[in-house]
Formats: structure tokens, C-alpha cells, sequence
């Protein structure tokens, strides 16, 4: 445990540091390099990089061509352009041909913060997932994201990545036994009443959370679900049969996402009480992005209030 | 190939471009008859493709914008030799996979899925940056309708191009004048293109689309411009080669019944045996 750093720092200072090792690699941006931090890239390669301007659908679109041919792009914007502006073109350019475009979405959820509604995505897990053949991403720190980052490079299909704004702890590097790997989720803590299963920042939350509840008698296994698609259906029916029921935890609309994910998969295979924790259905707000997660119960008491519904459902 | 063996290809191709709408009962006639002279230009006179290896990463490129003219591009990627003629009666069948707009991945020679409108050219863009970073020759050539010019993605996609001085991308509209709902400038006045395009960094040039000199001559001089991409304005005929469908917007999205296709064989087969004697 240690380092704060914020997601989209781990990505473009990972992504920079393959440009090398990969001839074929280019990157992208909409005109949101110094916040994305594709800058990095540019930085380190400035002749594979290119600044499309503000015309995401364009950047879509162009980074499909350059994979026809080889190459291997990533496209960077906020959340809420490259998976909500350029959503018809990433499925039909994209992920129709099964094209080799990693497109990147930083600024994911509602701690973009004093920006608001328009620049808080939300919605980006269930618009990527609902695409037939896409994978979709989201680490917890920025040791996660450098594994992944490098796993991304090596996978030959089209992905979304979520990215976070906010520095985050970096909690995947001292856990034992932890590896990882595209479509497999990482159990980092161990535990028999009830299993969370969280997905980018919320991971912490969800540790902090089971802290929270081992002094109260309540054993919690958490599971850092960094893959939302394709989902690791093994680990989910594991915890499902272990501990009797689930929570999911997402910085996310509940509707479509993580939460959606492992209650369509559960319900079908070994229905267990699963009870999502993520934003109810309604747009953010402006505000310092900590009392925005405050607002809307995205911290680690809002994640233990569902851990006590989900284990009243239980009994 | 000669003017007139052109002429020839692109009347068979026209034939079996209808009949392939006929069978599947749907389909758009229109946009592709006015698109064929150019299109079979760039196959069999212009690109350099193999159809043995369609893959070649050094070949040049095609990108269909207007996706919907794939009664266009099958016909004239048979007879270039990249699939069986026979192919085409599968086409937006069920029991193949020559989906009704392009699709690239079942379809030997279609180096783009594309029919969501004002996609494709984006994705011409991507193939000649490619040209760029990974030092190639090959050119890239796309097709666009002049309705699809009011996607406001064709003009990110005209300053990209500009800005990274594609001038191995050469376009082309197909300035038919009509599209699903009338005339184009009654739906949504496009003109003037030629001013729209210069003032975006594109050489323009301006043709008959159904002239084969000048359809030649213009993909000609777009490969001695340098340092920017080429947009071709060919003014063509809706429905052309087809009496009842030409300057007809009715037609866009519409099968021939089994009258009509008998008319439309008839005259195709007319102008395939004046042109062959």
C-alpha cells in the first residue's frame, strides 16, 4: 500500500514506455492530452501521435483505418466523448469489423467533480458493454493499470478502458498471490459472510469497507473486478456459492454496468441476493469531487449500508 | 482497359447489381448505377490490387462510404476476380454473409465495413495516415454520396486530412443531386461543394462521372498533387443506365418487381451488346 496516483497518470506514463517496443503502436487525442495523459506519449513519440482536435467521432473513425492496416491505436478522450460523443462510431467502425482500437475514456464517473453533469459519465460501462465483442475495463490504481495498459497492447480486438481523474492509493501491488489478467477478476481479500465485487476506485472503498465491518463481526471477501467485459463468471459463481451473497460497487449508473453484469450472469446460474451500490439512475452534480461521491454515497459507508441489505436478504 | 471495355464492365456490372436487388428484394439501386462508371474505373484501370492476394499490405484502398452502395461494390469486386459472380445471389441473404451494406470481413477485396454515413471517409483518412507513418506507397480512394456530406463527420475528416497533408487520399462524391427524401438541395443544401472543399485544404476537380476520359484524367492528376488530398466532384445521374429509375429519388432504397426487372435486364442487356460489337 502506498503511492497515490491517479489512473490516467499510470496510462499515459505506461503507454509512453511502450512506444518503443512497439513500432506499431500510435496514439490519439481529441485536444484533451493534458488531461488524458496521452501527453506522455507525445512526449516520448511524437511522431505516432496525433492531435485529431475536438472531433471525436472523427478520431474513431480514423484510428479504425490506421488498424486496418496494422496499426495499433489507442484513442483518448473523456469518458463521456469516446464512449458517449463517438459511441456509433466505435460500434460500427470499431467493433463491428472487430478492429484493433483501444479507446480510452479518462475522467470516468462522477469525481470528475466541479465540472458537472455534462463532463460526468456515468453511463460509459452499460453504452461499452451493450456493444456485441467488446471488452471493457476499468483498473484500481495505477499499478493495476500499468499491468493492464501492457496486456491491452498485446490484445489483438477492440476495448474500452476507464481511466479515473483523482489519485487514488495504490492497493494491487502488495496484495499476495495478485496477477493480472484480462477477464479474470483478483480476489484481494479473503472472506465467508458476503463478497463485494468492485471495479475501479471503488476497490479501495470496498477494502475500506470491510475494514469498516471486521470489527463488526462481518467477514467480507473482496473481489477487484478490473474486467467488467468479458466477466470472470468463475470467480463470480465461486463467491456467489461461498458467501451466499453479493454486493457490486461501481462509480456507475446501477443500471448496465458491473452491478447489471453479475446480476444477468447470477440470475441465471446460481441466483444469490446481489444488491448493487453505485449511482441510482441520476445525473451529478458540480462540487469538489469528494463531497460530489459524498452526495451520492459513493464512499465506503454507502458500500457497508448495501453489505447490511444485502445480508438482511440472506437470512 | 479501354474506354469502351470500361463502359462494357461497368454496364455488367450494373446488371448484376439490379438482379442482386431483384433476388434479395431489397436494396439500393439508385446511388450504386450512379456510382459505377467511377468505381469501375478505380478497379480495373486506376488501383493497383491483386485479387490473388487481397491482403497485400502494399495494395491501394477503397473505402465505400455511402455503405449502402454495396450493389455497386460486389458486383464490380466479382468481376475483378475476388470472389464467384455466383456469390452475389446470396447477397442480403441469411444463408451468406454479403450483409446489405459493405462488409469487410467475409468479403474478399472490401477493405472496410461501412454504412453508417459519414464513417467510411474518417476511416480513408486512417488508411492514408497509415500510408504516412509507415512510409508506403499505396494510394487510398473513397466514395461519398452528396447527401452524406451533411454529416458533420465528413468535415472533421476533411481537416484531419488537410491538416496531415494526405495527398494519397483521393475521394470522390457522387454528386447525384438526390437522396432517400427528394432533392439534396431541398433536404439540405450541400452546394457549393467545390468552394466547401478548397476552403478545407482539398484540390478539387470537377467532372462528368459518366465520362470514362474524365473520370481518368482526374484520378491522374490527383496523384500529381502533392501535399494534399484530392476531392472529385463527378456529377452523375441517379439510377443510371436504367430508364425508370434515373433522376428518381423513388429508387434510393427500392427492389425491382418482376416487371420492372424484366425492363431493366432488357435495357442493361441492350447497352452490354451495342458495346460488345
Amino acid at each position: 500500500m502506498g503511492e497515490k496516483i491517479a489512473t490516467r497518470n499510470a496510462y499515459g506514463k505506461a503507454l509512453a514506455a511502450l512506444a518503443d517496443k512497439y513500432p506499431e503502436l500510435v496514439c490519439f487525442d481529441a485536444d484533451l492530452a493534458g488531461a488524458t495523459m496521452s501527453k506522455f506519449f507525445l512526449e516520448a513519440c511524437p511522431e505516432r501521435f496525433f492531435d485529431m482536435g475536438i472531433a471525436e467521432g472523427n478520431m474513431a473513425g480514423v484510428a479504425a483505418g490506421m488498424a486496418t492496416c496494422g496499426f495499433k491505436p489507442f484513442i483518448n478522450s473523456f469518458a463521456m466523448f469516446s464512449a458517449g460523443r463517438a459511441w456509433e462510431q466505435v460500434r460500427n467502425s470499431i467493433a463491428y469489423p472487430g478492429l484493433n482500437v483501444k479507446v480510452v475514456g479518462s475522467h470516468g464517473g462522477l469525481s470528475v467533480g466541479e465540472d458537472g453533469a455534462t463532463h460526468q459519465c456515468i453511463e460509459d460501462f452499460a453504452l461499452m458493454r451493450a456493444i456485441p465483442g467488446m471488452m471493457v475495463l476499468c483498473p484500481c490504481d495505477g499499478y493495476e493499470m500499468e499491468q493492464a495498459v501492457k496486456a491491452l497492447v498485446e490484445y489483438d480486438g477492440p476495448a474500452y478502458m476507464r481511466l479515473g481523474r483523482l489519485a487514488v492509493e495504490t492497493v494491487t501491488d502488495e496484495i499476495e498471490g495478485y496477477k493480472f489478467e484480462l477477464g479474470k477478476g483478483a480476489t484481494l481479500r479473503d472472506g465467508k459472510d458476503v463478497t463485494v465485487i468492485a471495479t475501479g476506485m471503488n476497490v479501495q472503498m470496498a477494502l475500506k469497507a470491510a475494514d469498516i465491518l471486521a470489527e463488526e463481526g462481518v467477514s467480507v471477501r473482496v473481489i477487484d473486478m478490473h474486467t467488467i467485459k468479458p466477466l470472470d463468471e468463475e470467480l463470480v459463481l465461486k463467491a456467489a456459492k461461498e458467501t451466499g451473497c453479493i454486493v457490486t460497487s461501481e462509480e456507475a449508473n446501477v443500471l448496465g454496468g458491473l452491478g447489471a453484469a453479475v446480476a444477468e450472469y447470477l440470475s441465471g446460474t446460481y441466483p444469490v441476493p446481489v444488491v448493487r451500490h453505485g449511482v441510482e439512475d441520476e445525473f451529478g452534480r458540480s462540487g469538489v469531487a469528494g463531497k460530489v461521491l459524498e452526495a451520492y454515497g459513493i464512499t465506503a459507508e454507502g458500500i457497508v449500508a448495501k453489505v447490511k441489505a444485502a445480508l438482511a436478504l440472506k437470512k | 482497359m479501354d474506354h469502351k471495355a470500361l463502359a462494357l464492365t461497368a454496364a455488367k456490372a450494373r446488371l448484376l447489381g439490379v438482379d442482386m436487388v431483384y433476388t434479395a428484394q431489397s436494396g439500393h439501386p439508385g446511388g450504386s448505377m450512379s456510382c459505377m462508371d467511377v468505381l469501375t474505373t478505380l478497379y480495373f484501370n486506376v488501383m493497383n490490387v491483386d485479387p490473388k492476394d487481397p491482403k497485400n499490405p502494399d495494395r491501394d484502398r477503397f473505402v465505400m462510404s455511402k455503405g449502402h452502395c454495396s450493389p455497386a461494390v460486389y458486383p464490380v469486386l466479382a468481376l475483378r476476380g475476388f470472389f464467384p459472380v455466383e456469390e452475389l445471389k446470396k447477397f442480403r441473404s441469411i444463408d451468406g454473409h454479403m450483409s446489405g451494406h459493405v462488409e469487410m470481413k467475409h468479403n474478399p477485396g472490401v477493405d472496410m465495413s461501412t454504412g453508417s454515413l459519414g464513417q467510411g471517409i474518417s476511416t480513408a483518412v486512417g488508411m492514408a495516415l497509415a500510408g504516412k507513418v509507415a512510409k508506403k506507397d499505396y494510394r487510398v480512394y473513397s466514395i461519398l454520396g452528396d447527401g452524406e456530406v451533411a454529416e458533420g463527420q465528413v468535415w472533421e475528416a476533411m481537416m484531419a486530412a488537410a491538416k496531415y497533408k494526405l495527398d494519397n487520399l483521393c475521394a470522390v462524391v457522387d454528386v447525384n443531386g438526390l437522396q432517400i427524401d427528394g432533392k439534396t438541395c431541398d433536404v439540405m443544401p450541400t452546394e457549393p461543394l467545390d468552394k466547401k472543399f478548397e476552403s478545407f485544404g482539398w484540390h478539387v476537380i470537377k467532372i462528368d462521372g459518366h465520362n470514362f476520359a474524365e473520370i481518368e484524367a482526374a484520378f491522374a492528376e490527383a496523384k500529381t498533387v502533392k501535399g494534399q488530398p484530392t476531392m472529385i466532384l463527378a456529377k452523375t445521374v441517379k439510377g443510371k443506365g436504367i430508364s425508370f429509375m434515373e433522376n428518381n429519388a423513388g429508387w434510393h432504397g427500392k427492389a425491382p418487381n418482376a416487371e420492372q426487372f424484366e425492363i431493366a435486364k432488357a435495357e442493361l442487356e441492350a447497352q452490354i451488346k451495342e458495346l460488345e460489337g
